[in-house]
């Protein structure tokens, strides 16, 4: 049988096919419900999963993802999957341990196809310490696959968004780019290679590589773009941060693909969401700004940690990279410079 | 000048059409385009091949004249 190209069956993929930002806030802003005091973060706060508080010491964090195909061969989609899923739970601090499967699939799909995609997500969970416990599963036109995911921390070693503080430097442990180069390779442009290898590279190390460290806050760069992520973190904590575009690291590849126009929607809708919380130098050059306000996909953790223990960090995780600093609040949220 | 008519079409197909479309006719092309993604992206593309690209606005679309 001829194998199907997952990722003809898409309109977009990825985190690019998040809604965009301002629509999600106009559904969601204002939106009341009960909500048990046990429940730390909801809802209401744009943290990366909610957290509950199990009373003993010990918290439950959980949250969801799912996406259409960004590659075409099944196994690694899966893998890719489960790693940005799992990534958010990383993101709080947290140690991953259940998560249920939600699958979306094409009934002319051969079966097998599921059966791969479901192989990559499960050796990547065990990659992570996961079990991938039940599941659901609809028939639908396009594919799309990810996970729900629990996972636990001790109540008050939990990382939030809010926390930033003046002085803290800001670390990005994953390169640029993803957004970008999964346009090109939609287009057959690019292999993209190393954006695949880094999108199914778990978040474990990243987050175990700050064990004993003091991370002030932390959340992890995915749909909403640097910039996005950057901007909630900022608004959450009540500071500034600034990003000095030089100590910025990009995938090999991307600048060549934004410069022809494979440029993922996504970065138009993040930049007029963004365009008044952000201030960028005028003459920014236009490859940067695609950079900081394209989608990632399975991107790196955004860590904002005391210089020294930044400094340590970096000594302990060298994919890692300083990418700027927190200031007290000021007219904007994020300043690049 | 041929015309190529992207509405309708998310990115990256408005680039591989256009892509498609400028292999056919190397000399130049009118594009329609229906939403700020593909006219930004197919006129980065346009102009990283050395063509110049003139924009009018119409209704609800954009026509990109794409020459050398």
């Amino acid at each position: 049988m001829e194998e199907v190209k997952l990722t003809s069956l898409v309109r977009s993929s990825g985190c690019n096919a998040k809604l965009p930002p301002g629509d999600l806030h106009k559904a969601l802003d204002g939106l009341e419900q009960q909500t048990p005091e046990a429940l730390i973060e909801g809802f209401e706060s744009s943290d990366d999963a909610l957290v509950y508080d199990l009373g003993d010491g010990r918290v439950l964090i959980e949250t969801v993802d799912f996406f259409p195909p960004m590659v075409d061969d099944p196994g690694i989609f899966g893998e890719i999957a489960a790693a940005n899923a799992i990534s958010d739970i990383y993101a709080m601090g947290g140690e991953p341990r259940i998560a249920m499967s939600l699958m979306c699939f094409p009934s002319c799909l051969d079966i097998t196809v599921m059966r791969r995609i479901m192989t990559g997500a499960v050796a990547k969970a065990e990659e992570a310490g996961v079990v991938i416990a039940g599941g659901h599963t609809l028939s639908d036109r396009e594919p799309k696959f990810g996970l729900a995911v629990t996972g636990f921390a001790d109540k008050d070693k939990v990382w939030s968004n809010k926390g930033a503080e003046p002085g803290d430097s800001v670390i990005l442990t994953k390169k640029l780019g993803v957004g970008l180069l999964m346009t090109a390779h939609k287009a057959g442009e690019t292999e993209a290679a190393e954006a695949i290898e880094q999108m199914r590279t778990l978040n474990r190390y990243a987050k175990e590589a700050a064990e004993g460290l003091s991370v002030h806050a932390a959340t992890d760069v995915t749909g909403f773009s640097l910039i996005g992520h950057s901007y909630e973190a900022a608004d959450a904590s009540g500071v500034s941060i600034m990003i000095d575009s030089k100590l910025l690291r990009f995938l090999p590849g991307a600048e060549e693909a934004a410069r022809f126009g494979f440029v993922p929607e996504g970065r138009y809708t993040n930049e007029d969401y963004l365009e008044d919380k952000a201030e960028l130098p005028d003459d920014i050059p236009l490859y940067l700004r695609d950079m900081l306000f394209s989608p990632e996909t399975s991107g790196g953790l955004l860590l904002f940690m005391p210089p020294e223990d930044a400094d340590e960090y970096l000594k302990r995780f060298p994919d890692a990279f300083l990418i700027g600093s927190v200031t007290e609040q000021k007219e904007k949220p994020v300043i690049v410079i | 000048m041929k015309d190529l008519d992207t509405s309708g079409y998310s990115c990256p197909e408005p680039v591989i059409m256009t892509k498609k479309a400028l292999g056919h006719s190397p000399d130049g092309l009118r594009v329609t385009v229906d939403n700020r993604a593909s006219k930004e992206n197919v006129t980065r593309y346009a102009k990283a091949l050395g063509y110049s690209v003139e924009t009018t606005e119409g209704n609800g679309n954009w026509i990109l004249k794409i020459s050398r």
